[in-house]
């Protein structure tokens, strides 16, 4: 694929949680529905469905790690695998905790009887759904599973084909909370992030470690600072601190309306409303969304 | 002792709110801040740490004078850390997760181990309240294998350990609550706060947890996640309404104990149903 039908990939993360990501990237995949296929990656905690609920799904299961199951028949409780397991996951009588194997597969290599076999598991199921925005890929983990940066990998995977075979130029991405492995997994080659955080000291200590992630993977970062009048000075110090790197596109006040759009499944600007304070939260969205077109070059069609 | 892991499927619910307080409401105490991708306890306290240990896995070193490139160890390893190149055999450190398979594998005996880093420990005290937390580097993917190390910290002498458990349900947040006594879990009555305490829920069903439920940002929302607690079967041990002014008093990281002290005795009695309830166990 060359550069010009190269299909753009912007993923929305967080750091801290409860941000108001999700409502934000939900009113971005609706005003940008004509461009985008929107993807779920937070996994383990995946609420997209809610506003968007799927009218018609086709379901694929992911296997994720194997799990070691042991035949009892050819044990000869020589406790080798007990004494080798680096996770504690098999005890004394030789039951394996299936939580905790992490399905390496050493406790197979390390039987001298071959009772140990390495099974593939169900670890979740992803999604490609029909909305009444499009297509949305999506997943669900088995709740307590491991590999959840893998099946991060499967749904962008899975989003770039349906946005290839829709015609659309741009996958937006909802990540997940923290820094670590499905965080990592739903960035990287990225083209464009977009941090949502908050004025609050926990909310730009977790903003700074975020940033960080993105330079180390040089991805072009944009904050924007929801609730921002929850404090204002905190607000202005995310903006003096990183905003010269990371532009801070839209400064949000706190306000019902994303609540009350939850509740009615609908997005922050699909909400009907004469007041001034939500309209303009509105249009800070929708500049948002053209500035995702600008950024990636991909030409606006149509107004909102 | 008694351990209590505070947990939420969502993040942003308040869980470091209502683990900080819970400690604080507590004598002989300690508190391990699990969440290690976005540690943020200790701006709500007052306890001064300082650095412990580093987390970490062992990762293989490939001796090149006995490596025949035979290739047994890339092809079982299960992450997919360990390559074969023509001329010699590539590690990905970042994605190797230390299970010491490659070197049972390996017929020539050329691979050892050596440590690397992932994270490092924190711990502090003030009288008899202790403090741990653990924090990963930025751009390592592994925050499992902190947790574990985090562990090892526990303090026998404690009345009370409690965990704040990183958000979510997958493997991090089965590492902070497998050995728990207990399980707090909070969540916010909104659709999206209702969805991934489900999942919670469901991930603390599996694991044979004993649990309860602490609504916070009550009056946000609609009666949902109440309804569904009570149709479950799942004691709510409190509901904290939602208040502009502990939002604002948290955003310049005041406990909520400073700026409600009241609410120090419902937090205690709290303590005392869990502790009866895992006590007649």
């Amino acid at each position: 694929m060359n550069d010009k039908t190269e299909i753009r990939q912007v993923t929305v993360i967080s750091g801290k949680g409860g941000t108001g990501k999700t409502s934000l990237i939900s009113s971005l995949a609706f005003l940008l529905q004509g461009y985008t296929i929107l993807a779920d990656a937070d996994v383990d905690a995946a609420d997209l469905y809610l506003i968007f609920p799927p009218e018609k799904s086709e379901e694929t299961e992911y296997y994720g790690t194997k799990k070691a199951v042991i035949d009892f028949d050819k044990c000869t409780k020589c406790m080798k695998c007990y004494e080798s397991c680096r996770y504690g996951a098999i005890d004394q009588e030789i039951n394996i905790e299936i939580v905790r194997c992490e399905g390496c597969g050493l406790c197979k290599h390390v039987c001298p009887v071959d009772a140990i076999t390495m099974v593939e598991r169900v670890s979740g199921n992803y999604f490609v759904s029909d909305t009444r925005i499009g297509r949305m890929v999506h997943a669900k983990l088995v709740p307590g599973e491991e590999s959840s940066g893998l099946l991060v990998a499967e749904v962008r995977k899975k989003a770039l084909e349906v946005a290839k075979e829709d015609n659309k130029s741009l996958v937006l991405i909802d990540g997940s909370p923290g820094i670590g492995c499905p965080v990592i997994s739903s960035l990287s080659g990225s083209h464009m992030a977009i941090v949502v955080c908050e004025p609050t000291v926990s909310g730009k200590h977790d903003l700074e470690r975020v940033l960080e992630l993105l330079k180390q993977f040089n991805i072009p970062g944009f904050i924007v600072v929801n609730k921002s009048d929850i404090n204002m000075d905190i607000t202005n110090e995310i903006e003096e601190k990183f905003g010269k790197e990371f532009p801070i596109i839209a400064k949000i006040p706190h306000n019902h309306i994303f609540t009350q759009a939850m509740i009615e499944k609908k997005t922050v600007v699909e909400i009907d409303s004469k007041d001034k304070s939500v309209t303009d939260i509105q249009e800070m969205i929708e500049n948002i969304a053209k500035l995702i077109l600008e950024k990636l070059k991909i030409i606006h069609k149509n107004s909102f | 002792m008694i351990s209590i892991a505070v947990v939420s499927g969502k993040g942003g619910t308040g869980k470091t709110t209502l683990a900080t307080s819970l400690f604080l409401s507590l004598e002989n105490a300690q508190l391990i801040d699990a969440d290690v991708d976005e540690p943020n306890c200790s701006l709500f306290l007052d306890i001064k740490t300082e650095y412990v240990k580093d987390a970490q896995v062992p990762i293989p070193v490939i001796d090149s004078t006995k490596c025949i490139l035979c290739g047994e160890c890339v092809k079982n390893c299960e992450y997919n850390a360990l390559a074969n190149l023509p001329n010699q055999i590539l590690v990905f450190d970042r994605i190797c997760h230390g299970c010491g398979v490659c070197s049972v594998v390996c017929p020539t005996e050329a691979i050892t181990e050596k440590n690397r880093s992932l994270g490092k420990i924190f711990s502090g005290t003030n009288e008899k309240r202790r403090f741990d937390y653990g924090e990963l580097i930025v751009g390592e993917e592994l925050s499992t294998p902190i947790i574990s190390t985090l562990k090892e910290q526990i303090d026998e002498e404690k009345d009370y350990v409690i965990f704040d458990s990183p958000p979510g349900s997958a493997c991090p947040m089965v590492e902070a609550v497998i050995d728990v006594d207990y399980v707090i879990v909070v969540a916010e009555p909104t659709p999206f706060g209702l969805s991934d305490m489900k999942v919670v829920v469901e991930t603390l069903y599996q694991l044979n947890k004993k649990f309860g439920v602490i609504i916070n940002k009550k009056g946000i929302g609609n009666e949902e996640l109440e309804n569904y607690c009570r149709e479950k079967g799942i004691p709510i041990l409190l509901r904290i309404p939602f208040d502009l002014k502990i939002a604002k008093s948290y955003s310049v990281g005041n406990n909520l104990l400073k700026t409600f002290p009241e609410w120090k005795g419902k937090f205690q009695k709290i303590i005392k149903e869990i502790t009866e309830e895992v006590k007649n166990e």
